[in-house]
């Protein structure tokens, strides 16, 4: 925690001088996760404004446009509306469990925050093993998904929890072999080194190198988030809402944040281990020295929204998988790639 | 080993609908699942059943037309001109050249217009959001030139006995010749977006396989019969109205499937819209209305003046009765309305009202169809099999 400017700063601004306490260290931490989630679950609300508008204007409507100056404060209309919405229990639900799935649900998303450096000194933890850590964290919120579709006391949900489980299950392998490539080049599990490593080469993105490792793990992450065309556990046509058919207000709009945190945090990801992060390549910066003058957040969350916005694009674009066309394009195409591509990366690194 | 023994699995009993985002209005499937496998498809259907057939009974022929155009609410000009025409025979109405044309041509419009209303429903069941909102844009512009033709967007209400209601202009017709120029584009943009798609091609090719014997044991008609390679038109093998002065093809499937289904209606967009363009161009002069026909102020009574009874016998004996009640005329008469066959069956008592009226109408008849077709698929093909039957259920239910 040398270098990070979150921590470092709050020191500053409790007066620590030196080598700070555990009490002050404690307390540091807990404000670097309020700033994290705060910002993060701003972007958030507007990535479900950026959605509308975003789809709205490839579907030639203009989207939410009443609410504040081009419909800006919608997301904030949304969170007030569903936070003062009735909060309904079905019959026969079991209702501890149903409490506790959406929680469940948006813990796991926002716990994944804590290892993402979202640029070269801000970030809450730096742990050797992130992307482990991710995984565990993804694989996780699937339980929020079980909880929600089994204690809902409803057979669409139940189908939606189980279409979730199938998914994410199948979906975490090839989305994990994906990633080996580019452990094997970085040689780090640590996201921040695995940037790092990428500005030793010129190209300063293993996207080009990796492409294999990347189209694997963009598809994937189309699954793990449950997005078009992928969003079978929800399949508004088949399931009505999937897993959440059942829930309203709050515990909805929880399922909900969970949801495009996910699609921020595998975002990220991509960002991190394919598309060289907070940086630029150096190629580029070489050129135009100038850009070193950009401040690496704004890189970093350009090309985070970058994935967001193809995100949105293939919802407007593409209709939905069957199930098992599903499986058998996770089991027999991606796994296959992923393992190719591991092949080929570790017999170039052995030679080079 | 005893555990095993005790395990028993049952099937799923899951009731999609009658309020469900892809059962089209209130249709209820009630499917038994073995994971995700439908085991046994069983439609539920009578949740909006208003009694048409029988208030057509104490409706006067002109006003019992009403009732038609809530049938398929999306193809109101279709089930109207049916009505006309069946009424038409029985009443022995002439209905003037012009007039025939018009029906044609609006026939031919709304068929566009519900074939619409089946891309989107269907896109969107199967994922495609953006097809749905592209073609329900071009939608309006269909209601657009109804509203400018009779007022209406949605049930017109235009045709009438003998005729149609009002006379076109020429800033409609401009209208919509403007509309057929620059239709054809619009379908290509739809089939850009999932034509070729290959997720849209798995969930539709070899899905639901009708083969043409069992389509035509079910009594299919209409595009889903036609996607089996049937060439079943009635507007080809028995004319109405202008049809045998137009020409167009009937497009035919060869797979029987979800996707050559698709790819007929896509097909009859383009026909439809030749259709429209030969109206205008050959649209003849005239009255758009015989004045003759029965208007709006027919009374319920009896249409013709009742013989005089026979004069009583010499010996002071009342006559016998030669008929006793009314005379009985029934017909049955059928068009090719955008879902299939429509028939109107009627059974009249020489009076100004039906004293029976039957209607046939495709949705119902598709409906039973589903019952088999879901056998043995996924709960997503479910949803493509209803898209692809093309169902209203304002028409199953009456």
């Amino acid at each position: 925690m040398d270098n990070n400017i979150l921590y470092s700063g709050f020191y500053k601004l409790l007066g620590i001088t030196g080598e700070p306490g555990a009490l002050a260290m404690t307390v540091a931490a807990l404000l670097a996760i309020v700033v994290v989630l705060v910002a993060v679950l701003l972007h958030v609300a507007y990535a479900t404004y950026f959605e509308r508008k975003v789809i709205g204007h490839m579907q030639m409507r203009l989207g939410p446009m009443r609410v504040g100056w081009h419909g800006l404060l919608q997301p904030f209309a949304d969170g007030l509306k569903l936070f003062f919405k009735e909060d309904i229990f079905p019959a026969g639900c079991y209702k501890t469990v149903f409490r506790l799935a959406p929680i469940y649900s948006l813990f796991a998303a926002l716990s994944s925050l804590a290892v993402i450096p979202f640029f070269g000194t801000f970030y809450i933890a730096n742990i050797n093993v992130g992307i482990l850590y991710i995984f565990a964290i993804s694989g996780v919120g699937t339980y929020g998904i079980i909880m929600a579709g089994w204690s809902s006391n409803s057979k669409y949900a139940f189908l939606g929890g189980m279409r979730s489980a199938a998914q994410l299950i199948s979906y975490e392998v090839a989305m994990g072999l994906s990633l080996v490539g580019v452990m094997i080049m970085s040689g780090s599990l640590n996201l921040i080194e695995i940037v790092e490593a990428q500005q030793t080469h010129w190209y300063g993105m293993y996207l080009i190198p990796q492409f294999l490792g990347f189209f694997v793990f963009a598809v994937s992450a189309f699954a793990e988030t449950n997005r078009t065309p992928f969003c079978l556990p929800e399949a508004e046509s088949e399931l009505v809402a999937g897993y959440f058919a059942e829930y309203s207000g709050m515990r909805f709009s929880l399922f909900f944040l969970a949801e495009y945190t996910a699609m921020i945090i595998m975002s990220s990801m991509s960002v991190i281990c394919f598309f060289g992060g907070w940086t630029l390549p150096p190629f580029l910066t070489d050129a135009i020295p100038a850009l070193n003058m950009v401040p690496g957040v704004v890189w970093f969350a350009g090309k985070v929204y970058f994935h967001i916005f193809v995100f949105y694009w293939v919802r407007a674009t593409l209709p939905r998988y069957r199930y098992d066309y599903l499986m058998r394009l996770g089991w027999k195409v991606l796994i296959p790639l992923a393992l190719v591509n591991i092949v080929v990366t570790s017999i170039i690194k052995y030679l080079a | 080993m005893i555990i095993e023994k005790e395990l028993t699995t049952k099937y799923l009993t899951v009731s999609m609908g009658p309020q469900h985002p892809a059962t089209h209005g209130v249709l209820r499937l009630v499917l038994e699942l073995d994971g995700e496998t439908v085991v046994k498809c069983t439609p539920d259907i009578g949740y909006l059943h208003r009694g048409l057939e029988k208030l057509a009974e104490n409706k006067t022929w002109p006003a019992a037309m009403t009732l038609t155009s809530r049938l398929d609410y999306c193809s109101a000009v279709a089930n109207e001109s049916g009505y006309c025409l069946a009424v038409e025979k029985l009443l022995g109405v002439e209905v003037p050249e012009r007039a025939k044309f018009i029906r044609t041509m609006t026939c031919e419009m709304v068929r566009i217009a519900s074939h619409i209303i089946w891309l989107s429903a269907h896109a969107i069941d199967i994922g495609a959001m953006t097809v749905f909102l592209y073609a329900m844009r071009d939608r309006e512009l269909i209601l657009d030139l109804f509203e400018m033709l009779c007022g209406a967007r949605l049930l017109h209400i235009y045709p009438r006995i003998g005729g149609v209601r009002c006379d076109v202009d020429q800033k409609f017709l401009d209208g919509l010749w403007d509309f057929t120029e620059k239709f054809p584009k619009l379908i290509e943009e739809y089939e850009t977006l999932i034509d070729q798609n290959r997720i849209w091609l798995q969930r539709t090719k070899g899905i639901g396989i009708v083969s043409a014997e069992e389509a035509i044991n079910m009594g299919l008609t209409g595009p889903v019969l036609r996607g089996s390679g049937v060439p079943y038109d009635i507007r080809k093998i028995a004319p109405y109205d202008a049809y045998d002065k137009v020409e167009f093809e009937v497009p035919l499937g060869k797979n029987c499937d979800v996707y050559d289904r698709y790819r007929c209606r896509m097909e009859e967009f383009r026909q439809s819209n030749k259709i429209i363009r030969q109206c205008i161009e050959k649209l003849p002069d005239g009255l758009a209305l015989n004045p003759d026909a029965p208007g709006l102020d027919m009374m319920p009574g009896p249409l013709k003046k009742a013989a005089p009874a026979p004069a009583p016998a010499a010996d002071g004996t009342p006559a016998s009765k030669v008929e006793d009640g009314p005379a009985f005329t029934e017909i049955y008469s059928a068009t090719e309305v955008p879902k299939g066959e429509l028939g109107y069956y009627f059974v009249s008592d020489g009076t100004g009202k039906p004293y029976r009226m039957k209607v046939r109408t495709p949705s119902f008849i598709h409906i039973s169809a589903l019952q088999r077709l879901c056998v043995g698929v996924l709960v997503a093909d479910v949803i493509a099999l209803i898209g692809t039957v093309d169902i209203v259920l304002g028409e199953c239910d009456r």
